[in-house]
């Protein structure tokens, strides 16, 4: 049976333009509510996710909220390499541009303080981190060559500092961090601009089960403070952005300290 | 993997600067060339539309995230027989190129855009006129012949009596149906390389229209200015100019006048001001008050003359002033140009020029003409008047604006009214369905099918006018 055709969305006039975002990593979390909320501000949403059922269910939400087609699921597995210059390449045609790209896809994997897991860390890089490179790559080579766009990684406090909890996921955030801050060193000099996100401790799957966590905010506050940092062209924010003052901290706490610490 | 990759991206604009949209952006050399873009396309899964100077106020000669293939390149004069006055040309041969190609030996194209940058590939794509619609026609009613290249890889050739119906829905077809090759066209006899004008104050727009009516038996080309901040019994007030070809003899020295240096618009207003930098001196007037200013001194200094001008001062207006639409600003500008009835064009346009005063959203140009029906597939002609509106947006009335152009268009369809697809940037396809009829959309619907079933040639206009709702 073929699909059956999708409706496309609006299209761009002189008198309404209309931003456009693709989000990877939309079905539940952050990545859905920022949805929702880019999808109020009237942006033209492609939502990306591995679960296909939760974003059909999201875009049905979403449109009929709108009344009019704004959000389209593209089920997709972030480690697909090769499907994504294609996908890319289709949903730009379906929109008609894209404004804002958004790299929300990530997974924790805790392998427990005692044991060592290749198979999980390597699934972690491959989503946290391997799986960006694959989307900003040809994200990156679109907007440079347009002279316009943003960027958005969501990263994690958990990248400044490694951990004894969970390693892979530390270094995963840290590599996302600095390759975000490498391609806004790049990429702000042909105007595009480049939002490394990092929140503190989220309601969302990741952090289901996990123990020791505090201030933990709700995915739609998360989604509030992007939104806000997309709309003032933040280059780097926490959330909630008290985070950057016990990052500040926690970066400077002496490494024979930390040793000993067990979080 | 196809062939198109994120670096041939290009952020691409409309002539109003009010809309910038990526496309992967080719300029082709020669006709070989853009064969193998359709077997791209279709391998990449992308459409691709034509752009000529990309002199359109709309989303005609945009194609977001498909291709473009700027065509421009495709540039040569093929063949020019001086005798008989017919002309063959690729289709990127400007209006620029065609007239300074024939001047000298006492031709001019039979109908020129306002600005003649334009190419005739796109001239024909959106069957333009000029100021001789009433008399002339469009464009299209002087082409003798064409060969285009259609997406399914035929090429074909069409004239009026030859592949009629394509001839007919090709030109005006908005290059949705193939890609012309060569155009060959009849050029007109002049005897000088001047024109007899005559210029006159219209109190109203009443009288405005009157004249345009009553002259066209008498006049080559006529054209009326418009001041759309004028309120009361002064509403559509403004200016015309008549234009007349001279009678052989009546130029005293033909060769210098038909001459192309003769015809070179100035290089510095006022003799100071050099012409590149005048839209900077323009933008201060660009608000509600500059243009009611500006518009009550050019009315109120407007005295009834007559002059000889060149061909190109009086045609290429838009040429006069480079880069006018920059001062519009950053937002840019909309065109709403309607085509009405001489019945019903009074009546629906007062009530327009009304509304855009009760909400503070003057045009600040308004440009009338004369019109009469043509027999082409997706005409926007009437036996009637055009009048086309200048918008300027602005951050905060691109949805006053909007829902004001929705008002327009309810109007102009009561008064049987009908639009050009090169122009207007909002029209909805509910809005061409009442206009154009189903029955020609079915028609161009099935032409399309016939000549590109694999729908390789899409753009911002087609898919909003056709493709939607």
């Amino acid at each position: 049976m073929p699909e059956p055709k999708k409706p496309s969305f609006q299209h761009s006039t002189p008198l309404q333009p209309g931003r456009k975002a693709i989000l990877v990593g939309a079905s539940s979390g952050i990545g859905a509510a920022l949805a929702r909320q880019l999808a109020d501000q009237g942006y033209s949403l492609a939502l990306l996710a591995r679960r296909k059922d939760m974003l059909n269910t999201l875009c049905d939400e979403i449109n009929q909220k709108a009344d009019q087609t704004l959000a389209r699921a593209y089920p997709h597995d972030v480690n697909d390499y090769e499907s994504i210059s294609t996908l890319l390449q289709s949903i730009l045609a379906d929109m008609g541009g894209v404004d804002v790209f958004i790299y929300n896809a990530g997974i924790s994997l805790p392998v427990g303080l005692k044991k060592f897991d290749f198979d999980k860390d390597r699934r972690t890089l491959e989503v946290n981190f391997l799986g960006a490179l694959a989307w900003l790559n040809p994200v990156a080579a679109m907007f440079q060559s347009l002279k316009s766009g943003q960027i958005v990684g969501i990263s994690s406090v958990a990248g400044e500092r490694g951990r004894v909890g969970n390693p892979s996921y530390n270094a995963s955030k840290a590599a996302l961090t600095t390759y975000l801050e490498a391609l806004r060193n790049r990429l702000t000099r042909y105007g595009v601009h480049v939002l490394t996100v990092k929140p503190g401790f989220v309601e969302t799957d990741l952090l289901a089960g996990a123990k020791g966590t505090f201030w933990v905010i709700p995915p739609e506050q998360a989604a509030r403070d992007i939104c806000k940092a997309i709309r003032t062209h933040k280059q780097d924010i926490y959330t909630p952005a008290r985070w950057r003052w016990v990052m500040l901290v926690i970066r400077n706490i002496p490494s024979f300290i930390f040793r000993k610490l067990v979080f | 993997m196809s062939n198109i990759s994120f670096e041939d991206l290009q952020q691409v604009e409309n002539f109003g600067h009010s809309l910038r949209l990526p496309s992967y952006y080719y300029r082709p050399e020669s006709l070989d060339d853009i064969k193998p873009f359709l077997d791209i396309a279709q391998d990449a899964g992308l459409t691709i539309n034509l752009r000529g100077a990309g002199r359109s106020y709309n989303d005609a000669a945009l194609n977001a995230g498909g291709i473009i293939l700027d065509l421009q390149a495709i540039n040569r004069i093929l063949k020019w027989d001086p005798e008989t006055g017919l002309i063959s040309c690729e289709p990127g041969v400007t209006i620029k190129q065609l007239w300074q190609h024939v001047l000298s030996t006492g031709w001019w194209p039979p109908v020129v855009s306002g600005t003649m940058t334009t190419t005739l590939g796109g001239c024909l794509g959106m069957n333009i006129h000029g100021k001789n619609n009433f008399k002339a026609g469009t464009i299209g009613e002087h082409v003798l012949e064409f060969t285009a290249l259609l997406p399914t890889g035929a090429e074909v050739t069409c004239s009026p009596h030859k592949n009629g119906d394509l001839f007919r829905s090709m030109i005006g077809g908005m290059g949705m149906l193939g890609i012309f090759t060569s155009i060959t066209m009849q050029m007109n006899r002049m005897h000088s390389g001047l024109l007899d004008i005559q210029a006159w104050n219209a109190p109203d727009l009443g009288v405005q229209l009157d004249d345009l009516d009553s002259r066209k038996d008498q006049a080559d080309y006529i054209v009326g200015w418009v001041d759309c901040t004028a309120r009361g019994r002064g509403l559509g007030r403004g200016q015309l100019h008549q234009a007349n070809y001279l009678p052989e003899g009546a130029d005293p020295d033909p060769t210098q006048t038909l001459k192309v240096d003769f015809q070179t618009l100035p290089a510095k207003f006022f003799g100071l001001v050099p012409k590149s930098l005048l839209h900077y001196f323009m933008a201060p007037f660009m608000n509600n008050t500059g243009t009611r200013l500006v518009n009550t001194a050019k009315f109120l200094l407007g005295r009834d003359k007559s002059f000889r001008q060149s061909h190109a001062s009086f045609h290429f207006l838009l040429d006069y002033v480079p880069d006018w639409e920059l001062s519009y600003g950053r937002q840019g500008l909309i065109q709403y140009q309607s085509f009405l009835p001489k019945e019903t064009a009074l009546k629906t346009w007062s009530e327009m020029l009304k509304l855009s005063h009760q909400r503070n959203l003057p045009a600040y140009l308004g440009v009338t003409k004369r019109h009469r029906p043509d027999g082409f597939l997706l005409s926007h002609a009437v036996n009637g008047y055009s009048l086309a509106l200048d918008f300027k947006i602005t951050s905060g009335n691109r949805r006053h604006l909007a829902s004001m152009m929705q008002e327009f268009d309810n109007l102009v369809l009561q008064a049987g009214g009908r639009f050009y697809f090169a122009k207007n940037s909002e029209t909805k396809p509910e809005t061409a369905l009442v206009f154009l009829g189903q029955e020609t959309i079915a028609k161009f619907r099935a032409l399309k099918k016939r000549c590109d079933p694999d729908h390789l040639l899409d753009s911002g206009l087609y898919r909003r006018v056709f493709e939607g709702a």
